[in-house]
């Protein structure tokens, strides 16, 4: 069965690939991953803001002691190796892309324009085949509206393809007012792919401590049908290649989330949950899957599903909603 | 042949950079002022640079100088070229071995920064009094009196070793050369080269112990030879001269800078002649020059191979016309006929004309004088004074000069307006923060200079003696040729005020001459500058006519998000104004050197300094100056007028920064001084402290026991107290049980607060409707300065409540008065609050023996010191001895405490006749265990001694001497964890062992923090330290568990900011335990990087995850049937990982080395679970009772419970 897949412009043996997630976090995981049979790496994201926090803290909180006292004029050896930047995501790029045969996704999550440009030149001088641009800011300002927002992001996809030749994905949020016509400007700013969805950590509430905690809530396949959603109403109308990322757990989540347009599938939880092997078996139960549904290929299925091709167009529209409240309210 | 580089260089790099390119083996210990030397060895060796034979050399950090010399003693012994670098008590520490180096004729150099040894007082400072005592161990002694010096007599005493078989120690000036900045150049790896004989290598590997060619060393010799063999070496000794002759003649012919054994400088026909050693040979240089220009005849002798001494050398040096000699040493010997180098210039003169060999027209007359003692100042003003007192009929001899010794009369006296510094010579003087980067930019702009232009710099830096809030002062100079002035900027052209508060305490325009720049950061607009000056600081400006420009730094900084970083803003400033290099090329290189110095710390960093730099032009303004001034508001006084008198007279000059006022009479003579000075240092320098809500406050005290500087305080008291409370004081009823009726306050001391928020950090209570708003939130100190002062002081007179009726806990031990306040330790501390919980749980019977270090530092540390006492007039009474040997210190004081007592318990029982036996019998056999028992004995000794007075007899006049001592006395032992598991090791063993009532605190921050975080043997697994740059390997070594072993020793292991209910029993414990207790407490440190007001956070982190667990061994429980090891902290749960991540000394080892940092901390992990579960295993082990088990044999006559 032909399970090849063409994404972000890279040949794949297949549409199914680790999301950004911490199992690349070191050179054995991301070796579990290409055995499992990962069609392609993507990476943890790189945060610009984590890593100018880290330098400033260093800066006002570490170094602000040297050069104070006497008898000490610094409290910290100053090895050449240590760099306060993304070195060490660079240097960890550089040996995955050294370790595996499969193409290589970066993802980078920037907060400045500056910042955006400057990883994602990094990220491809370091070997990246292929960029993920995390696109993940919580807007508070009262005062900024939604053209404004996205017109930052488009500016800095624009920019971020002037800068590098390597194929760029933008990474999406399901919170826009209009996600497609979102997604047809990511296009003219030549995003070559989108992801859909990111799934933001929500902060939870201790009560007796009154402080937010961070959770992080694995997803499930109940996550997946906002995905299809979209992946289907944009499928065949956009051209930067889709992925979906949150709710796949299964090889028929996969099987769904092809149909509904998806170039690739990113598996995060569910690696997480079972360990990377697993992509493994699932690989090969979307093979006998489409063995047994006498598919001819992969390509064959994939939009089939779409608002484009499926036979009911609306159910991805609003009726879809209203007609589950009524079912609801006759049961 | 690669070029010379000409290089910014300060002397320790100097001469550390020869020694670390000649080397193989080198052995090393932090000491003030060398220890950069060894970083600077350890770090290249860690990047992997090599030595001139294509080696890196093998750098290991000892556990003591003593430890260092033996390991270097080894290492040469095994046929390897080694070295070390030392200074002061360290290279004390050296001389048994230096003996044996030596007599075992050793090619060997060590490199010394010269400092002052401890004496009255411990003193960080240069001078050759730890030189002087290294005279008789058979070393050569070889002084350097410049960073180029430093750098090239190095080379020259690597160079002579290995020729004469004699070992060197060649030294320079401490903080005057070895953390002078200047440009100097390096010699290449080839010219080394071209100095080191290859065949005294070889031999000198030849003679390393090999079991191919067995020979034996370190025999004992009888009196049938011993002497014979002692004298074996003298042809050595006679040689080394021209060996040393002859390297400085190859290194001159290589160079072109030509050295001698003593080299004359001036007119050729001098008649007065100053002869010296070390950096103040350049002043003298200088001033030579000066004189003679005018047609003095006077000259320089400098001595630069003092051991073994040439006079055949000195005498041929000196011109023939010379009538009078002046000798200087930088050393004092109380008690001699002279300083050494005098007497040596005498017995040369004398024997060389008994031998009739004296080369002179006359034969001169010598004097001799001591300068420069702990890098006291030496410029031209005293030079002049050395020259003057030559002239005068009849010379005095035996002076001093550059104090004025009003006791003795021995000092010189001094024009000060003497000056000779040439115009063209820009002299800049900055005051600065330590936080601000001032001394960092100032760095870096000599390097600029030094790099872009062909001018000379110098760069010296003064710091204060306060961690937190440090003030620095930068003395720059710039000019055309080199620069000798090795003494402070009198006269600036420029001066720098990087903190406008500082108007309010230093005299900085003192440093301005007419007619300069006065750059001023002002936290207003321009135009409201100079009305914002005090009187005085305007009538200064004015007279002098001065220029005046201002920015408010702190706002570009803001803006640009630099915190309170103003460096290169205030850096900009300057070189707009001096004019040393254009404007733009200027802003330029400042961006590059921003580049150079904070690219590896990140593009954000470097970003920001860059957006602050470009910011900066165009909000630096000229002042516009009125005719006249505008304020009569006077600068405030030094100290408040109630101080005592000793505080106004000698601490408020001390505080000024004119200390060098003072005359020898203002000071005690045996280094005895009051305690309780820091409460007249209102220093403000937080920007935001601590502010109280009483309505949502829990009246827990955790805010005031964290509290570093005693600058939080509780107190309940009886409603009536609040008589006369000023207005704004707040106070609310005491929520208790137990005591009714009480009011309750928290106050906090705005001026003394230095804003680490650390109680903001550990308060619990928080605003319901709107959580972000604490019990504790941080407000900005200005607005409140005046009211909550007004209000502390009021809260200072508020009754303490019954010591003796309280139940000591956390919350009732922050009613105790602090005894122990406004320490300069650094903001927010981790160490602080355990010595101040000491002073409050026992601080009216405490002594105090303190291991040399940061307690040492900010306990003792003039000129205020923290120590107080309490309205009674009793307080710690506190002492440091050394470094190594706290432990042992501590058990003498107790040993003095228990003769005392014994002997005021003998005189009591002899008296009881007289004093009545039911009196007598009370007081010997009072139970004192707690605060109940320690009252009614202090009653019944103030009966006694009233008594006493009343009784004749020489009995009665001694126990009236002695009556104190009745009282039981607590002595702790406390120092940090470099004495304690490391250099003071052995002595805290043995005195362990003993079944003494000594109490020890560590206060473990796990490296030398005083000297800048050099690892010790507490030093985590996984984390970086300097000497570990690549993470420690090994586990911390668990002296907790080595003191179990005695199972006599009381131990504990604390962690207040996460436990301090545990802290308090711990203390209470121990200090009840009538044998050794071992207290070791969790510090953190700014030396493991990051924000301090985490520090409590970080000790749950550290406590939760098993790496740093909490346990309490009694001995005394065995006696209960318990297991004596009771752990008080839970279960390790989840990952080491958040906890080391926080931290810039574990996140350093990951950001190397991921796969490094992911086996270390694996291995950390595993590591404390493993101790975990050999604790808790413990803690389940009950031991057999035997009545002797549950005191330490002796421990009623050794302790204090009598």
């Amino acid at each position: 069965m032909d399970l090849s897949t063409t994404y972000l412009g890279l040949k794949l043996a297949h549409p199914l690939m680790p999301g950004a997630c911490p199992l690349a976090d070191d050179l054995d995981g991301v070796r579990r991953l290409e055995d499992a049979g990962a069609a392609a790496i993507v990476l943890r994201s790189l945060f610009e803001e984590q890593i100018a926090r880290e330098q400033m803290s260093s800066f006002l909180h570490t170094d602000s002691h040297g050069e104070s006292f006497a008898e000490a004029l610094s409290y910290f050896p100053s090895p050449d190796g240590f760099v306060l930047g993304p070195d060490e995501y660079l240097e960890h790029l550089r040996k995955v892309k050294a370790a595996v045969k499969v193409p290589v996704i970066a993802s980078l999550n920037g907060t400045s324009l500056g910042g955006w440009l400057r990883y994602a030149a990094l990220m491809e001088q370091a070997g990246a085949d292929a960029l993920e641009l995390n696109v993940y800011a919580i807007n508070t300002d009262t005062e900024e509206d939604a053209p404004t927002l996205e017109k930052r992001v488009l500016g800095m996809v624009r920019s971020i393809k002037g800068a590098v030749k390597i194929p760029v994905a933008v990474k999406l949020s399901p919170f826009y007012t209009s996600v497609a016509h979102f997604a047809k400007r990511l296009e003219e700013a030549c995003a070559d792919g989108l992801v859909l969805f990111n799934r933001f950590y929500q902060p939870d509430i201790d009560v007796d401590e009154l402080q937010t905690v961070r959770s992080l809530v694995l997803s499930t396949s109940a996550e997946l049908p906002l995905r299809l959603r979209w992946l289907a109403i944009l499928s065949g109308r956009v051209r930067p290649a889709l992925a979906v990322s949150g709710g796949v757990h299964t090889h028929l989540d996969a099987v769904k989330a092809v149909m509904a347009g998806a170039h690739a599938v990113q598996v995060v939880s569910a690696l997480l949950k079972h360990g990377p092997g697993y992509l493994k078996p699932m690989r090969e139960e979307l093979e006998r899957w489409l063995v047994e549904h006498e598919y001819e290929s992969l390509a064959q299925m994939c939009g089939s599903m779409s608002l484009r091709n499926s036979p009911d167009p609306a159910a991805y529209e609003r009726g879809n909603y209203m007609m589950i409240l009524q079912s609801w309210r006759q049961a | 042949m690669s070029a010379r580089r000409r290089l910014p260089l300060d002397g320790n790099e100097a001469a550390a950079s020869v020694a670390h390119r000649v080397s193989e083996v080198i052995a090393i210990y932090p000491i003030t002022p060398s220890s950069n030397m060894g970083e600077f060895a350890d770090e290249w060796s860690a990047a992997g640079q090599k030595n001139v034979w294509g080696q890196v050399p093998a750098v290991i950090e000892m556990q003591s100088e003593g430890g260092a010399a033996g390991a270097v003693h080894g290492a040469l012994q095994g046929g390897a070229l080694s070295t070390t670098f030392t200074a002061s008590q360290g290279l004390l520490l050296m001389i048994p071995n230096m003996y044996k180096i030596a007599g075992e004729l050793t090619a060997y150099t060590m490199h010394v920064a010269a400092r002052t040894v401890a004496t009255h007082a411990l003193s960080i400072f240069g001078d050759h009094s730890d030189v002087m005592a290294c005279r008789q161990t058979g070393f050569a002694l070889l002084a350097s009196g410049s960073v180029q010096e430093a750098h090239d007599l190095a080379a020259v005493a690597h160079a002579a070793t290995l020729k004469c078989r004699i070992p060197f120690l060649h030294f320079f000036d401490g903080f005057r050369t070895s953390h002078e900045i200047s440009p100097a150049e390096e010699l290449t790896d080839a010219d080394l080269l071209h100095m080191l004989d290859p065949e005294a290598i070889k031999a000198h590997r030849e003679r390393g112990l090999n079991p191919e060619r067995p020979v034996l060393r370190g025999t004992a010799q009888n009196p049938d030879a011993f002497f014979q063999a002692r004298e074996a070496c003298n042809p050595f000794y006679a040689a080394c001269p021209a060996a040393v002759e002859e390297a400085m003649q190859r290194f001159g012919a290589l160079t072109g800078r030509k050295y001698g054994l003593f080299d004359y400088h001036g007119h050729p026909e001098a008649e007065r002649v100053i002869v010296l050693m070390g950096s103040g040979a350049e002043a003298v240089h200088e001033t030579v020059d000066w004189m003679t220009a005018r047609g003095e005849k006077v000259g320089l002798l400098r001595v630069r191979l003092y051991r073994p001494f040439s006079p055949k050398h000195l005498l041929a040096a000196l011109p023939k016309t010379v009538k009078r000699l002046s000798v200087l040493d930088r050393t004092k010997e109380p008690g001699a006929l002279g300083e050494p180098l005098y007497l040596d210039v005498v017995t040369a003169l004398a024997e060389a004309r008994a031998e009739g060999s004296l080369p002179f027209a006359q034969e001169p007359l010598v004097v001799g004088g001591r300068y420069g003692l702990s890098s006291k100042e030496f410029n031209p003003a005293h030079v002049k004074a050395v020259f003057d007192n030559l002239s005068a009929p009849k010379p005095r001899n035996h002076f001093t000069v550059g104090i004025n010794d009003d006791v003795t009369g021995l000092s010189l006296p001094v024009d000060d307006s003497f000056d000779i510094e040439p115009e063209d010579v820009v002299q800049s003087v900055f005051f600065g923060l330590g936080a601000d980067g001032t001394v960092g930019a100032n760095k870096n702009s000599i390097k600029i200079i030094i790099d872009e232009t062909d001018l000379y710099a110098q760069g010296y830096f003064v710091y204060d003696s306060k961690k937190s809030g440090a003030v620095t002062i930068s003395h720059l100079r710039f000019g055309p040729r080199p620069i000798r002035s090795t003494y402070l900027v009198r006269k600036a052209n420029f001066v720098a005020c990087h903190q406008f508060v500082f108007f309010e305490r230093y005299d900085m325009l003192a440093y301005a001459e007419p007619g300069s720049t006065l750059l001023i950061n002002a936290p207003c607009k321009p135009e409201e500058v100079f009305d914002q000056l005090p009187r005085e600081a305007q009538q200064e400006i004015l007279e002098k006519k001065l220029k005046v420009y201002a920015i408010d730094a702190a706002a570009v900084a803001r803006s640009t998000g630099m915190g309170g970083r103003i460096n290169s803003i205030m850096q900009t400033c300057f070189f707009a104004l001096a004019g040393v290099l254009p404007r733009e090329e200027a802003i330029a290189k400042i961006k590059e050197a921003v580049k150079k110095t904070y690219g590896k710390k990140g593009d954000e960093v470097v970003r920001r300094n860059h957006a602050a730099i470009d910011e900066t032009l165009q909000n630096l303004h000229q002042v516009t100056l009125p005719g006249k001034r505008t304020s009569e508001r006077p600068r405030p006084p030094i100290v408040p007028k109630a101080a005592p008198d000793f505080v106004q007279r000698v601490t408020a000059l001390m505080l000024e920064g004119k200390g060098d006022l003072l005359p020898v009479s203002a000071f005690p003579v045996d280094g005895t001084w009051p305690t309780a000075t820091s409460q007249w240092e209102k220093r403000n320098i937080a920007a935001e402290i601590p502010a109280w809500d009483p309505k949502i406050c829990i009246q827990c005290n955790k805010c005031a026991a964290i509290c570093p500087h005693a600058a939080i305080r509780a107190a309940i008291y009886p409603p009536e107290a609040l008589k006369g409370a000023p207005d704004t004081f707040v106070a609310v009823d005491f929520k208790s049980n137990d005591m009714k009726g009480l009011k309750y306050t928290i106050q906090v001391a705005p001026e003394d607060c230095t804003g680490c928020s650390l109680c903001v950090q550990v308060c619990p209570a928080k605003d319901k409707a709107q959580p972000k708003h604490k019990a504790i939130d941080m407000v900005a100190q200005a607005p409140l300065r005046e009211k909550e002062a007004a209000n502390y002081d009021f809260f200072l007179k508020l009754p303490e409540p019954p010591r003796a009726e309280l139940k000591l806990d956390l919350k009732n031990s922050q009613f105790l008065e602090p005894l122990f306040e406004y320490s300069g330790a650094c903001s927010g501390c981790g160490e602080t609050p355990y010595i101040k919980l000491l002073t409050q749980l026992f601080g009216d019977r405490l002594i105090v023996a303190n291991a040399t270090g940061c307690s040492s530092i900010y306990g003792g540390n003039l000129p205020t010191t923290p120590y107080t006492k309490n309205r009674d007039g009793r307080g710690p009474a506190w002492s440091n001895s050394l470094f190594e040997d706290n432990a042992e210190f501590g058990l003498g004081l107790r040993l003095a405490v228990d003769a005392n007592t014994r002997q005021s318990r003998h005189l009591v029982e002899a008296l009881s006749g007289q004093l009545g036996d039911n009196l007598a019998g009370e007081l010997l056999k009072a139970e004192q265990h707690d605060e109940k028992g320690i009252a009614a004995q202090r009653e019944r000794v103030k009966a006694l001694q009233q008594k006493l007075l009343r009784l004749k007899g020489p009995e009665a006049a001694r126990l009236l001497g002695l009556a104190d001592y009745l009282v039981r006395k607590s002595v702790w032992i406390v120092g940090g964890d470099g004495w304690a598991y490391d250099i003071g090791f052995g002595g805290l063993d043995h005195v362990l062992s003993l079944p003494y009532d000594v109490n020890v605190l560590v206060l473990d921050t796990e490296v030398y923090s005083n000297t800048g975080g050099q690892q010790s043997k507490a030093t985590p697994l996984g984390a970086a330290a300097k000497f570990a740059a690549s993470g420690k390997e090994v586990g911390k070594k668990d002296l907790g568990l080595m003191a179990m072993g005695y199972r006599h020793v009381y131990v504990a292991q604390l962690a207040m900011g996460a436990k301090d209910a545990q802290t308090v029993s711990a203390f209470l414990e121990a200090e009840s335990w009538h044998g050794p207790s071992l207290l070791i407490a969790y510090s953190h440190c700014i030396a493991h990087g990051y924000d301090m007001a985490l520090g409590a956070e970080q000790q749950k982190l550290a406590v939760g995850s098993g790496i740093w667990p909490m346990y309490r061994y009694d001995p005394r429980r065995v006696a209960q049937g318990l297991p004596p090891l009771s752990m008080d902290s839970g279960l390790p749960k989840g990952s080491a990982r958040d906890y080391m991540r926080n931290e810039t000394r574990f996140r350093m080892v990951e950001k190397i080395d991921p796969k490094r940092f992911q086996e270390l901390m694996t291995a950390a992990e595993r590591n404390a679970l493993q101790r975990d579960a050999l604790y808790r295993q413990l803690a389940a082990v009950t031991i057999p009772d035997h009545p002797e088990a549950a005191q330490p044999a002796g421990a009623g006559a050794k302790g204090a419970k009598e």
